[in-house]
């Protein structure tokens, strides 16, 4: 394969040459038949159909559900690298729940003059609501989500935190299945840390956090919005792998002073609740009085230790992009270590020399609105129409203070399969991070996204990206 | 002095409600301008599940309606001794970052039709005087009537509207006054008017004013409370200052009912 010029290829590295942790795989590899392997592809595909995991694309009416592409090449990493990524994340990880903890409370860090309480101040995803309220456990994020990407160099850089309801740890767990199903042989006598006990990980870990009203072994519930969401599959399948209650709002009440699901049985009080429904959904007494996806009198609840709302409401403020770009001093503030894994050099446009800078150089950066998410609102410069660059350029003149910039960073590539053989693609990485009082768990490698598309920067899911089964073995 | 407040809340539902729930911000604390000598809230056909005091330092109580119930009722009670401070009420007891009161929500959003009102506001006097020709200018913009505006009509829209209710005045004054940059906030609670005819449940505003703390203003009537108004609640709107506020399942409608008593016991001492 020809490495793509300029980046680095984690097979290839930059000279051409097999990378050390994809040796016994690239030996595998060429004696493989290319048709065999292509024939696994198509039967990866029947794999998922069957089991369900497809993708309604956000915008997209008429492509309702979707199925990701999978590719059969795998993401090797060494352990080593591998330890320099889960020592970040928890790093990470540990200073934003420090950061949460600190933000609803004493408020120290604006104090010492460290990050701008402006960009709290008049934030929506801080929520009044949660000052002087300390949640179970003091846990604040109980999943998160840390987008990694590779440079040209090698070198792993922080895209993204995703401290609200980190999706797609389903992708994971079902693109190792299915590569062991496909090729038992990859795994046999090869150390490949297992990816398996997530779920129960997961458990064992919100069951750490049970609130104080938690009264024997705790009960947990996935609350999702329903069928319609994108992520539903997930919803179910965690709920599923973790023997917690699957509930939509509908399904839950206030009984006794706890929120309890309706069973035929009666009432049965929930005492964690992973929800994967937004804050502004969550309780309509307290958010959006129109939601017909939150629990009524949730937050009430909440607020007296009767429930653990995974994670906490107004984490949000955490991995907000107008604070990522101060999350090196937020890990230097609370941990006082310099950050293990750095940040992507970010542009805050509410700066007027770097807004100068960013409409100066538009079409090298890419822009991204502050409280958006999932590729949507954003600006990828090199690849902008002249007519997006002059729109992006108004939006950003009359609210600069709603976008941050960014280099389009040469993103690592990994090879896919396609029918002519191996060919160069972009990819990220998303490690999950699993919080309990006291303890931050990485599960070894997380879910890769690659940009099947030819020279494509973009890997979301929404725009038509796809994922690989990313392993960690041993140097 | 005293007050004797009674106020109930009477829910009648056409159909028997499988599940509801209703937020009380129904008991005032004591302060430097009142001292609540006793407060009881009884509730008929529901029952309490949780008590706390939240971050504005209001006490709620959330409570559960009687399942099949088809009138709940809720009766709050008390006496108040009151104080007239002049409408200072000073620094806040609790936590809360000043730059909280200066956050906008859904109906205090600062619309252009509020951005212009503060505007016309003088700014060359001093601050108790910049919010006092504020709020002469806010009870201007909207006259009284009742009927035009919802309990969701935003500050903007009132403005649009020219007319509303005092939780009308206290929203546009709220949301202009932090236009300006002044911390404020809405409050829910009593006015006693001799003779008894008018409406007894009132609303306000207070705003955080260097030097004194939290100072309040009535906007409909165009002075500071004294003696004669109880606060219930505080907020940054009405949403978080609301004496009742409900969710329920359920077919068919339901009739509301509110009757407020706020009469003064012979015996007040001041």
């Amino acid at each position: 394969m020809e490495p793509r010029e300029g980046f680095f290829d984690e097979m290839y590295g930059l000279a051409g040459n097999v990378r050390a942790p994809y040796r016994a795989y690239g030996n595998w590899f060429a004696d493989e038949q290319p048709r065999r392997l292509l024939a696994k592809t198509a039967e990866a595909e029947r794999v998922f159909r069957r089991t369900g995991i497809t993708f309604n694309v956000y915008g997209d009416d008429e492509a309702e559900e979707r199925l990701i592409p999978f590719d059969i090449v795998p993401r090797i990493l060494g352990a080593s690298e591998w330890a320099t990524i889960e020592r970040g994340v928890q790093q990470r990880v540990r200073a934003l729940n420090a950061f949460l903890h600190d933000v609803y409370h004493r408020r120290e860090i604006f104090k010492a003059g460290r990050i701008p309480v402006g960009l709290v101040a008049d934030n929506a995803a801080f929520l009044p609501v949660m000052l002087g309220q300390s949640p179970p456990g003091g846990v604040y994020t109980h999943i998160v989500g840390v987008d990694i990407i590779r440079s040209d160099e090698g070198r792993f850089m922080v895209l993204e935190d995703n401290c609200r309801t980190p999706s797609g740890v389903s992708y994971m767990l079902e693109n190792r299945e299915t590569m062991m199903q496909m090729f038992p042989e990859l795994f046999a006598g090869r150390r490949i840390r297992p990816v398996g006990d997530y779920p129960q990980n997961l458990r064992t870990s919100l069951e750490a956090s049970a609130p104080p009203a938690a009264d024997g072994p705790a009960v947990l519930a996935v609350l999702t919005p329903g069928i319609h969401n994108a992520a539903y599959f997930e919803h179910a399948f965690l709920a599923d792998q973790m023997g917690a209650e699957l509930v939509e709002a509908r399904d839950l009440e206030i009984v006794d002073g706890r929120v309890a699901m309706r069973t035929t049985e009666g009432p049965l009080r929930i005492d964690v609740l992973y929800r994967r429904v937004d804050d502004d959904y969550l309780d309509p007494l307290v958010f959006r009085p129109d939601s017909v996806l939150g629990v009524p009198g949730i937050m009430d609840v909440y607020r007296v230790g009767g429930i653990t709302i995974a994670n906490a409401p107004g984490g949000g403020i955490a991995d907000d992009k107008a604070i990522y770009s101060y999350v090196p001093e937020i890990i230097e503030f609370y941990t006082g270590e310099k950050p293990i894994l750095d940040n992507v050099p970010t542009w805050r446009c509410s700066e007027p020399e770097s807004l100068g800078y960013v409409l100066e150089h538009l079409s090298e950066l890419v822009v991204k609105e502050v409280h958006g998410s999932g590729g949507y609102g954003m600006l990828v410069g090199p690849a902008a129409s002249k007519r997006e660059l002059r729109e992006f350029r108004k939006k950003l003149q009359t609210r600069p203070a709603n976008y941050i910039a960014q280099p389009t960073v040469a993103l690592s590539t990994v090879p896919v399969l396609t029918r002519a053989g191996l060919a160069p693609r972009h990819v990220d990485l998303r490690p999950f991070a699993l919080v309990a009082p006291g303890r931050v768990q990485v599960s070894p490698g997380g879910l890769t996204r690659v940009a099947m598309k030819k020279n494509s920067l973009v890997v979301n899911s929404s725009q038509g990206g796809g994922t690989k089964d990313t392993w960690v073995v041993d140097d | 002095m005293r007050l004797s407040i009674t106020h109930t809340t009477k829910y009648r539902f056409d159909e028997p409600v499988p599940y509801g729930l209703l937020e009380l911000r129904l008991c005032p604390r004591s302060g430097p301008t009142q001292d609540v000598e006793w407060w009881d809230t009884q509730i008929l056909a529901g029952q309490r599940q949780v008590r706390f005091t939240d971050h504005h330092r209001n006490v709620v109580e959330l409570v559960r309606v009687e399942p099949g119930a088809t009138e709940t009722i809720v009766i709050a009670t008390g006496d108040v001794v009151t104080t007239d401070t002049a409408g200072v009420i000073g620094p806040d007891q609790g936590a809360n970052p000043p730059w909280l009161y200066e956050r906008s929500t859904k109906l205090t959003a600062p619309g252009p039709n509020v951005r212009r009102l503060a505007r016309s506001a003088d700014r060359d006097v001093a601050d108790l005087d910049v919010l006092h020709g504020l709020s002469a200018a806010v009870r201007d913009a909207i006259d009284y009537v009742p009927g035009i505006t919802e309990v969701d009509t935003p500050a903007d829209a009132v403005l649009e509207a020219a007319s509303g209710v005092c939780q009308d005045h206290a929203h546009v004054f709220v949301a202009a006054a932090r236009v300006l940059g002044f911390p404020a906030r809405y409050v829910s609670g009593y006015l006693f008017v001799e003779g008894g005819q008018e409406e007894a449940s009132h609303a306000w505003a207070e705003v955080s004013v260097e030097g004194l703390g939290w100072v309040g203003f009535d906007i409909a009537n165009q002075i500071s409370p004294d003696r004669r108004y109880v606060c219930l609640a505080v907020g940054l709107d009405y949403r978080e200052a609301a004496p009742i506020s409900g969710v329920r399942r359920g077919a068919g409608g339901e009739t509301l009912e509110v009757d407020v008593s706020v009469t003064e016991q012979g015996s007040a001492q001041q």
